[in-house]
């Protein structure tokens, strides 16, 4: 099992409609990490709030200490022929 | 409220823009605390760094204030704005210039100073 295994399962299970998800391991080192993620929940808020329900997601593996850096990109993500 | 507690969250309550960082301006420990003053250097921003490296509890205080669990934190006029992405983007979309200029007025000068716990 790689390292972002259990990360982007933790996701998926937060953000289950996510049209885009993705978490790279960006050192090879398995503890620094880029999350990418595109999903409804996202609409509406700021980043700040946004990145706030991804740092719920991965609660325990920021407490835990299994990630020691964690990079975070996320976009609301807009019906399909909405305008965003 | 413990007394460091109360110190951090005067720091964030009194300075125009306080910044939480892994070091000092002057010898960053982390890429991520350098990103954040980088951009906030290039907004024109009257900085206030706290290092959070001498102690420890400095981070779980200050995590405990904010709700947010990764360093650096930025706050503006005691508002969180974010972490090193958040103030990257807000700083290329244009929108960290604006917010700054609503907080602080045009006529504000980029500075750096540092605060210690």
């Amino acid at each position: 099992m790689t390292a972002t295994e259990p990360l982007e399962a933790l996701l998926r299970t937060a953000f289950p409609d996510a049209s885009e998800l993705a978490v790279d391991d960006r050192t090879g080192g398995g503890d620094h990490f880029q999350v990418t993620l595109s999903s409804g929940r996202f609409a509406g808020l700021s980043l700040v709030e946004q990145h706030r329900l991804v740092y719920d997601a991965l609660a325990e593996p920021l407490a835990d200490g299994s990630i020691h850096e964690l990079r975070i990109r996320t976009r609301p993500q807009f019906e399909r022929g909405a305008t965003p | 409220m413990s007394e460091l507690r109360e110190q951090i969250q005067q720091i964030i309550s009194t300075e125009p823009v306080s910044v939480f960082i892994k070091g000092t301006p002057q010898l960053l420990m982390c890429g991520n605390s350098d990103r954040a003053l980088r951009a906030l250097r290039s907004a024109d921003a009257p900085v206030t760094a706290v290092d959070v490296l001498p102690d420890p509890r400095i981070r779980q205080e200050l995590s405990a204030l904010s709700g947010w669990p990764t360093i650096p934190q930025i706050f503006i006029k005691g508002e969180l704005i974010g972490g090193a992405d958040i103030v990257e983007e807000l700083q290329a979309s244009g929108e960290l210039q604006q917010r700054l200029d609503e907080a602080l007025g045009t006529e504000r000068e980029g500075t750096v100073k540092t605060a210690a716990l």
